[in-house]
């Protein structure tokens, strides 16, 4: 028997109904029922979706041992012609479900809390709009189909966040980041859109489960046709995989998400931080048999980027000092960590480990990380700054933000038994049978991942006391419900059994528990907290000590390892002047001059001809009769030859 | 049908008659000489329908008709060009052809 999956596309339908609604009237509404229909629409949302999520796993989404997946609508969208059929849909397997409970359970939390937040902002309505905008676009990805509907809804939640992380429009700096994330993720999805266009146009198809089916002679066909070096598919495999490192901020196209951070708080929890940005790390899992099966070269690519970002964003969060940066660049080292973790995967049975804890963290993180950006929210809400410096000594102002990020902070550093020791471990697990190199670089970074978020952490709540000019105050009670709610879901779903439910075959195995990977883990993440505490839990100058000891490094660190200079220098100096200058010079000489060639001989050649209509009578009859004996002496001569 | 000439000598008088027209249409300044070449213009046509009908169909008058009415149209023609060329001396106080060229704005 079926289960009936068809209300899912509520979800989406009412997210979008009330961001039509909302955006369309919502400055002729209050704004606290602008705010209050966005959050019922998605509170909708979330117990749509854990009821879809309950009824999937612990209902008869698994059948003969093996999770189903079902297609309840999927409807013709665009026909061109019998090959090229467009249809918009929604598609039921675990991941899917996963995202669905992930997404709405974060945007639940983020709508609540933006009503402590965002109080008596300019613009909460649009705020609220823009809010349901992205959480409709962010299900319609997730429940997509086929790979053309993701790429339209991967557009709609770009536009989305470009929409609010400019939300403060008349702030030049938020323009300019919005800015940049908008054309450096669309930058990326021209990857992706190639990659689909091979894809695609040697398969024939966009949807996913004709892709994934394992008799699939298109596919094997790819794999036989070589262009430099790789196969067709591994390439189209790769390019897909930019668009996935665009979205997910992933080196060398993470510039825009420290960035992103000028967007409100809320939304950074939200967007930059649970849902978004992990839309690349879910893209490669969508597409992971091809990957695993056919092109393991593109997997290991996806490896080592994902490999070479945890430690890079590692790096440079260790010395930032703008709270939200922080976990901006913790962000990216942990999506690394997710690309990582599905790069060192294999596909049947306990060989998808990596896949698994790369989903298992996807979904932990949200939660952690989103509860970690609503705390530096209330932080930020309470003392009005987001410089570290600003901020010490807050514990007792805020007691419940301060519990919250504690666990959050344990949660983020692999500290049992909150959720991200248990997917830390699976990943850790899953590299250290894969490629030692990748396990001990990942070990390092969850010693660093341990030492910056207890830097942020002492630096916010203890360190020096200071005198504040406002009393900072605790969060009013919508935030803190935000807060408490995910501090206890960051303290429980570690303990769900992941790989019962998400496998990448679809066929759920067992996990058994890593002692030689968990104590070390643990072991190097109490060090980093230590050693966070040694240096920051009383204000002590050893940290600048160390700091000058090695200003080279130390600098290096803290200007992002000049990335964005390397970018400013190579659009300017090497794409401006080399490539736009000689376009511009081609448009204006060559292109605008034979247009203005064209209507200057015109112009000439009528400045003479207009001398002929001189109104002379005579003039004109001699010219008519000479022609006239012309034309008659051409046709006597003609006629006579 | 006049002994000892034929239609060459009649075809020859009416083309000079059609160049001295045409000459003093083109060289002429004067409204008035520039009317009269035209009318030396019709009147070689004329000669022309004549001859050609007494010479090829003498037993038909259509060639004769058609001369007529050009004679009828030609003094129609004369009085309507005399008539505007007198409001042309009234409007811009001479009749020579050169000063005559506003309609060209």
């Amino acid at each position: 028997m079926q289960i009936d999956f068809s209300y899912v596309i509520w979800i989406p339908a009412v997210l979008l109904v009330s961001f039509l609604v909302v955006g369309l009237f919502g400055n002729k509404l209050k704004p606290m029922l602008s705010g209050a229909i966005a959050t019922l629409a998605i509170l909708l949302g979330m117990v749509l979706s854990y009821t879809a999520a309950f009824q999937y796993f612990l209902g008869r989404g698994l059948v003969d041992g093996t999770y189903q997946t079902f297609i309840p609508q999927n409807w013709e969208w665009l026909s061109f012609y019998d090959t090229l059929v467009i249809k918009l849909g929604v598609m039921i397997d675990p991941i899917s479900i996963m995202m669905l409970v992930v997404v709405t359970t974060i945007s639940s939390m983020v709508h609540i809390y933006s009503f402590g937040y965002m109080k008596g902002e300019q613009g909460f309505e649009r705020f609220y709009a823009y809010l349901s905008l992205f959480s409709f676009s962010m299900i319609g990805l997730v429940i997509a189909t086929n790979i053309f509907q993701m790429y339209i809804f991967w557009e709609l939640v770009g536009v989305s966040s470009f929409l609010l992380i400019g939300f403060y429009y008349t702030k030049p700096s938020a323009v300019a980041a919005s800015k940049k994330a908008f054309i450096v993720t669309r930058f990326a999805d021209f990857g992706f859109l190639v990659g689909i266009l091979v894809l695609s146009y040697y398969t024939k198809t966009f949807d996913f489960q004709e892709l994934m089916s394992p008799d699939n002679a298109a596919i094997t066909n790819m794999t036989g046709i070589s262009f430099m070096g790789m196969s067709v598919l591994s390439w189209a495999l790769l390019l897909i995989f930019m668009g996935g490192a665009g979205k997910s901020a992933m080196f060398p196209l993470h510039i825009w998400l420290p960035d992103a951070m000028e967007g409100p708080t809320p939304v950074s929890a939200l967007i930059h931080a649970a849902t978004m940005v992990v839309a690349g790390v879910y893209l490669v899992a969508r597409l992971f048999g091809l990957y695993v099966l056919h092109a393991p070269d593109a997997l290991a690519v996806v490896a080592g980027v994902g490999a070479f970002t945890s430690l890079f964003a590692a790096l440079i969060a260790v010395t930032q000092t703008d709270i939200k940066r922080v976990l901006a660049f913790s962000t990216m080292s942990q999506i690394g960590y997710m690309m990582l973790a599905l790069g060192v995967s294999g596909y049947v049975g306990a060989e998808g480990l990596g896949f698994t804890a790369s989903m298992f963290h996807l979904f932990t993180h949200a939660m952690f990380k989103a509860l970690l950006f609503l705390g530096a929210g209330a932080v930020i809400h309470a003392v009005h700054s987001n410089e570290m410096g600003d901020m010490g000594g807050l514990r007792k102002y805020l007691p419940i933000t301060h519990i919250t990020f504690l666990i959050a902070a344990l949660a983020i550093s692999g500290i049992p038994p909150f959720a991200g020791f248990f997917s830390k471990d699976e990943i850790l697990a899953a590299a250290y049978e894969s490629n030692q190199l990748y396990f001990w670089t990942e070990w390092a970074v969850a010693g660093l991942t341990a030492f910056y978020m207890f830097r942020l952490y002492f630096n916010i709540f203890w360190g020096n006391k200071r005198e504040y000019e406002h009393k900072p105050h605790e969060a009013p009670f919508s935030m803190s419900f935000a807060l408490i709610f995910l501090a206890i879901m960051t303290s429980i779903v570690g303990f769900i059994p992941f790989s019962h439910y998400v496998a990448p075959s679809l066929i759920p195995f067992e996990t058994h528990f890593h002692w030689n990977i968990a104590i070390p883990s643990v072991a190097i993440g109490v060090f980093g907290i230590v050693v966070a505490a040694i240096l920051y839990i009383k204000p002590k100058s050893t940290a600048d000590k160390i700091a000058n000891a090695m200003p080279g490094l130390y600098k290096l660190s803290l200007r992002k390892f000049y990335i964005d200079e390397i970018y400013v220098w190579v659009t300017h100096s090497i794409i401006f002047n080399s490539i736009a200058r000689p376009i511009a010079w081609f448009d204006k000489k060559v292109v605008d001059g034979s247009m203005d060639g064209m209507a200057w001989v015109t112009n000439k050649v009528s400045d003479k001809t207009k001398g002929l209509q001189s109104g002379q009578l005579q003039q004109y009859a001699f010219v008519m009769i000479a022609g006239v004996v012309g034309l008659a002496l051409f046709i006597l001569y003609w006629s006579n030859r | 049908m006049i002994e000892g000439v034929g239609v060459t000598e009649f075809l020859v008088v009416s083309t000079i008659m059609f160049f001295i027209g045409i000459y003093g249409f083109v060289v002429r300044k004067n409204l008035i000489t520039i009317l009269m070449s035209v009318e030396l213009i019709l009147n070689s046509v004329n000669i022309n329908f004549v001859v050609f009908n007494k010479y090829l169909y003498p037993d038909l008058l259509q060639g004769y008709m058609i001369s007529l009415f050009v004679i009828g149209i030609a003094a129609a023609e004369a009085a309507v060009a005399i008539a505007i060329i007198l409001n042309v001396y009234r409007n811009l106080q001479g009749i020579d052809i050169e000063h005559i060229n506003t309609m060209k704005h």
